[in-house]
């Protein structure tokens, strides 16, 4: 294994000034707001369909859907049109938005101006998780601050162009991280996702053209104005290019989020002496969950040790990035308790929309409680395979799914991994406990 | 509760923010907590009329989300993660202790929530949305008292500075 460390782009600054990144001075003293500077030189196609494309740039949030082509959607000559950040980060173990909204409030607001620049928005929501009063507090201050300096507001730097930033806090529901719920949420509904077509980029916020973009892709942008998307593009392997913000979690010895060059390993993020460092006392890799919670797993078998982080080698592989997140566990760990803990994170976050997701997340949950409490029943694996079934037919990966949005299937991630990689020991478990007649 | 004279022209500042004035009520409900450490009946009727809706309709938004109370709570509202990376990490005897400590005191509510994107400082909670990280269940409680005291400033119920 290499030895290998960060490739510190969109967390420089929080590295470089651990004391104040966060504020206006610190941004300005460290090259903040050049890239918009440049940005308004260009024309919104530029931006976009040159720059932003050459750069290969996926979205960070976790579908990995490239951003100039989500942008090249937008029907033309139709205004308004909005621009909706979502910091909503709920994700199981992801980390990184917050990070970047608590320590560099100003590059994700500079990314806000190019991308709403780039696609003719005047007008920009936030949806900030609610549960982050800091970042809250940070981003309104940097709010402030930027307009005072011209960087918001009308004639933006001169340019002619004005764009205002309205922030808007959640209020507890990992649903409204899921782009159409966000958009009902920022209505004043209940975070119930909408059905597609019509897509955000047609029918949005106020049924009007809508582009919803992740807090990291955002703050990548100006990254990429200023290196050229050609150059942007180096990094990285294959379709996955640049850097992404890993959540490294669990039974690591050095958890903590790392910018790390797309086509290195998990290996690599895992082991590491700069990155993860290995694991605690010394141990194995009994499993890990690559990509949120929503991921199926891996284990710690040299195959998927040494899949490289690249989007589309993950998927050949049944799980994907996803959010970025990692969740390491080591021999000591009941994958079956696991399971039952995400099973219950889905059944109380199932917005209750779609009967097979409402329904079928509770019988996970319950049936997974019993087998992970000592009380499971021999046909309790192949019950929860069926129940995964009618939420997610055929059990593979990428979803098929029977519901609107891919909460549901996400919940049976857990369960296909559990079966596929345990299921031995999760039957051991069974026969080894005292069953109540 | 209604709003008092100067938050409910920061209401009416906020309703204009928006094209349409119902997006304003999540917002809203979080101004009525700082206010009145609950979401009262009350001031779900007051947010109606500025959004130009029913009081059922703000209902029905407000209880699909976990932050808005709509019964009173303690002062503190401590909540405690338990999802994945805490489950393998303590955050489980955390929830327990505090549960106990604090089951009769009125002062402290003790609830168990799901992620809160701290998992690298495992286990971790909040307090009035106030992150603590690497706990045990004695240092959690430590910290706990510690705003009990004064010597750490506590948010609002609904996480804003006062």
């Amino acid at each position: 294994m290499a030895d290998v460390g960060e490739t510190r782009i969109i967390t420089r600054r929080m590295h470089e000034r651990p004391d104040d990144s966060w504020t206006i001075e610190a941004s300005l003293g460290s090259g903040g707001y050049d890239g918009l500077r440049k940005a308004l030189t260009m024309t919104g196609e530029q931006i976009g369909q040159e720059q932003v494309k050459a750069s290969g740039l996926r979205g960070r949030g976790g579908a990995g859907f490239p951003t100039a082509t989500k942008w090249s959607f937008l029907p033309k000559g139709v205004y308004p049109r909005y621009l909706v950040v979502n910091a909503d980060e709920g994700e199981p173990s992801t980390f990184k938005d917050r990070m970047l909204i608590e320590r560099d409030p100003h590059q994700l607001i500079e990314g806000i101006v190019i991308a709403a620049f780039a696609i003719g928005c005047n007008l920009a929501f936030v949806y900030v998780r609610g549960e982050f009063a800091l970042g809250y507090d940070r981003l309104r201050q940097a709010v402030d601050d930027a307009r005072a300096k011209g960087f918001l507001g009308t004639d933006i730097l001169g340019s002619g162009f004005d764009l205002d930033i309205v922030l808007h806090r959640g209020a507890g529901a990992y649903i409204c991280g899921e782009e159409t719920g966000l958009l009902e949420s920022l209505e004043g509904e209940r975070g119930m996702p909408r059905i597609r077509p019509p897509f955000p980029a047609i029918e949005g916020l106020y049924a009007k053209p809508t582009v919803v973009n992740n807090v990291e892709t955002l703050a990548t942008l100006p990254h990429i104005i200023l290196m050229g998307g050609e150059e942007y593009a180096k990094l990285g392997v294959g379709r996955s290019t640049g850097t992404r913000l890993f959540s490294l979690s669990g039974h690591v010895n050095r958890p903590g989020n790392y910018e790390v060059e797309l086509g290195n390993t998990f290996r690599d993020l895992i082991f590491s002496p700069q990155l993860g460092g290995g694991i605690r006392n010394g141990g194995s890799v009994k499993f890990f969950i690559p990509g949120g919670a929503s991921s199926q797993w891996l284990t710690g078998s040299d195959e998927h040790l040494d899949a490289p982080l690249d989007m589309d080698a993950v998927s050949a592989l049944g799980v994907m990035l996803g959010s970025g997140a990692v969740m390491v566990y080591d021999e000591t760990t009941s994958p079956a308790l696991v399971a039952w803990r995400l099973a219950k994170f889905f059944a109380h976050e199932s917005c209750g929309k779609c009967t097979p997701c409402r329904e079928g997340t509770g019988w996970l949950e319950k049936v997974l409680y019993r087998l992970s409490h000592g009380l499971g029943r021999p046909e309790d694996l192949d019950l929860l395979l069926d129940v995964g079934d009618n939420i997610s037919p055929g059990l593979n990966a990428p979803f098929s799914q029977t519901t609107i949005c891919p909460l549901g299937p996400s919940a049976v991630s857990a369960v296909v991994s559990l079966n596929k990689y345990f299921r031995d020991e999760v039957l051991a478990g069974i026969a080894a406990a005292e069953v109540p007649a | 509760m209604a709003f008092t004279p100067e938050n409910l022209a920061r209401a009416r500042e906020v309703v204009a923010r928006y094209p349409r004035p119902k997006s304003a009520i999540l917002p809203l409900a979080h101004l009525a907590q700082d206010q009145d450490g609950w979401l009262t009946r009350d001031a779900m009727a007051e947010i109606a009329q500025l959004t130009g809706v029913t009081a059922a309709d703000v209902l029905g938004t407000c209880s699909f989300y976990t932050m808005f109370k709509r019964d009173p709570v303690g002062r503190l509202v401590v909540s405690v993660c338990t999802n994945a990376t805490c489950l393998v990490t303590g955050g489980p005897e955390v929830l327990e202790h505090l549960e106990h400590r604090y089951a009769d005191d009125p002062e402290v509510t003790v609830e168990e929530v799901e992620c809160i994107a701290a998992c690298g400082g495992a286990p971790a909670m909040q307090v009035n949305y106030e992150f603590h990280e690497k706990l045990t269940p004695d240092t959690a409680a430590e910290v706990v008292e510690a705003y009990r005291r004064g010597e750490l400033e506590a948010r609002t119920v609904s996480g804003s500075r006062r």
